[in-house]
């Protein structure tokens, strides 16, 4: 694939993953909007793909390879963090009372 | 592991992704979506770590150890309370990271013979503009939520002017690399910049204002991935970054909605500003009375519904637990009580709904504001707990209002409102609320906390 060809499929997705963003966040109700952000805020964790690339590539400069060191410890601080903290949430929405222990 | 294949893989991640974005349509089902996304993450890592194959596999290792290991124990020590701050800092570093890689690539792709296809170096700079504010934006954002700052708007000299030429400057410096000039400094000069102005930017936006701001920074960071995508040519990294990004502009939108302003407006309006100078309460005629807790007590004990308004003010004084104690008593005789909940109240989207879901509250019995407010007028008495902008009824009556025009809660059309305030000084928003003088407002002052104790047993010696 030439480089305008791949190019053009990437706009074409990004502009699909605008729409369906869109889409798929209108049916969240407020009563979820916290989760709603933590949840999002874990899936952009996906710069650790990214960072992960960065460090791993081979013939690195010593530059390289601190900028990329450091992606990868904050990358994967997003992705824990942010699955962590939303699982803590949501974990707690329940439909009927429980007896608090 | 070949292209294809691990293309492939990606997109069964990005499906994973979107189905976590829908489950989360139903409290029911959301915690399951949340690790179904997990599984999506986990799944991703797995796939590039087998494409990066040995080179550095252990620092790739130690780095995710020291982020993962930091990011596990922080998530799970906080309170629910902290929520926002730490929010703000997840957010942060993920739009730190992709600033990074930006500044990675650009070292890469500048020793090869030309000069980097322009596409490519748009995406880089885009990715280190969008990613270095959002680093540095959020970092004051939970410097501000979590008191590190001061939470009131600060404002220095000039201030438009200096950030416009800040943000212009950086712009600049990027605009001259896609032109084809060579040098990493200006990369250097745009992400330096870049980071200034996100200081600056929320360092004037007051704490009311913080969950247009907070989701703004999120909507950002996904912006700053979807570019890094463009630059590694990574699909997983373009479409996660852009539901990310599109969902947290949409959710921006609304919460900008909810306050009956626009983003511009929160961003440069300096909320706040504009009664700080005026004295407390100097607009207001009328008499405030003061109640005590066996007072509301009895009005509490035999009524027929009781709706609860909680605001920041339960937040602080994490109250949630000793609110949900006072309204299980007043069930057990027989009191139908719900809460109130504003889009805004507190300092992130849906916020107390988290609070309340903590302290065990069942998910039916929490009122979105048009629901909420179909109700007031068959209620006897209104609990406000620490919320102030959010029930302001200048925000429908006043013209001159800062918040007029902003949909409230309409409390003053029940019974009567018990409103548990700390003491008479305004909110955050600095701006007087003539609900605290009306003839059917009874103020309770002292802690959240404290008050709903004395409240809840004062009901039980009836």
């Amino acid at each position: 694939m030439s480089h305008t060809t791949l190019l053009v499929f990437e706009l074409t997705i990004l502009v699909l993953a605008i729409f369906l963003g869109f889409e798929v966040i209108s049916k969240v109700p407020a009563l979820l909007h916290t989760p709603l952000m933590s949840g999002t805020n874990a899936i952009h964790g996906i710069v650790i793909v990214g960072a992960m690339i960065v460090l791993g590539q081979p013939d690195k400069s010593a530059f390289t390879w601190i900028v990329g060191f450091v992606a990868v410890v904050l990358a994967s601080a997003n992705v824990v963090g942010g699955f962590v903290v939303t699982d803590r949430m949501l974990e707690m929405f329940k439909k009927k009372p429980t007896k608090p222990e | 592991m070949s292209t294809n294949l691990s293309n492939l893989l990606y997109l069964v991640t990005i499906v994973t992704f979107i189905l976590a974005l829908r489950f989360l349509s139903n409290p029911a089902h959301a915690r399951r979506g949340n690790q179904i996304g997990a599984a999506g993450m986990l799944l991703a890592i797995v796939v590039t770590w087998i494409k990066v194959g040995t080179t550095s596999w252990w620092a790739i290792a130690i780095g995710m150890l020291i982020g993962g290991g930091f990011g596990a124990v922080a998530a799970r020590k906080v309170k629910m309370t902290a929520m926002p701050q730490m929010v703000a800092l997840f957010n942060g570093v993920g739009g730190g990271a992709a600033a990074l890689i930006s500044l990675a690539e650009l070292h890469r792709i500048l020793p090869e013979a030309g000069a980097p296809k322009e596409d490519i170096s748009v995406a880089i700079v885009l990715s280190a503009l969008i990613g270095s504010i959002s680093f540095s934006g959020s970092m004051i954002a939970f410097a501000k939520l979590q008191e590190l700052i001061g939470g009131r708007p600060i404002t220095y000299p000039a201030q438009k002017l200096g950030n416009a030429l800040l943000f212009g400057a950086s712009v600049a410096a990027g605009a001259v690399l896609v032109a084809g000039v060579q040098d990493e400094w200006l990369l250097w000069l745009l992400i330096g910049g870049a980071a200034l102005f996100g200081v600056l930017f929320v360092l004037p936006i007051g704490g009311a204002d913080m969950p247009v701001v907070i989701s703004l920074l999120n909507a950002f960071t996904g912006l700053a991935v979807a570019a890094g995508g463009f630059e590694l040519e990574n699909n997983v990294l373009i479409v996660a970054g852009m539901l990310v990004g599109a969902s947290g502009t949409l959710l921006t939108l609304m919460m900008a909605r909810a306050m009956n302003r626009s983003v511009a407006n929160v961003i440069f309006g300096a909320f706040g500003q504009i009664q700080a100078g005026a004295g407390t309460m100097s607009g207001t005629d009328g008499t405030v009375r003061p109640t005590t807790a066996d007072d509301v007590a009895v009005m509490l004990a035999y009524a027929h519904k009781v709706v609860v308004v909680p605001g920041y003010g339960m937040a602080v004084a994490q109250a949630q637990h000793d609110v949900r104690a006072l309204a299980d008593l007043l069930e057990s005789r027989g009191v139908e009580v719900t809460y109130a909940i504003h889009p805004v109240a507190g300092r992130m989207p849906g916020h107390m709904n988290v609070l309340l879901a903590e302290a065990n509250v069942p998910y039916p019995a929490l009122k979105e504001m048009d629901e909420a407010n179909n109700e007031f007028s068959r209620t006897d008495v209104s609990l406000v707990i620490g919320a102030n902008d959010v029930v302001n009824p200048d925000a429908r009556n006043n013209q001159g209002s800062p918040i007029y025009g902003m949909p409230i809660l309409n409390v003053d059309k029940s019974q009567a409102v018990v409103v548990l305030k700390r003491s008479m000084n305004p909110g955050f928003a600095g701006i007087d609320n003539p609900l605290f003088v009306e003839p059917n407002t009874m103020m309770l002052f002292g802690d959240a906390k404290e008050s709903v104790a004395k409240l809840t047993a004062a009901v039980k010696a009836l």
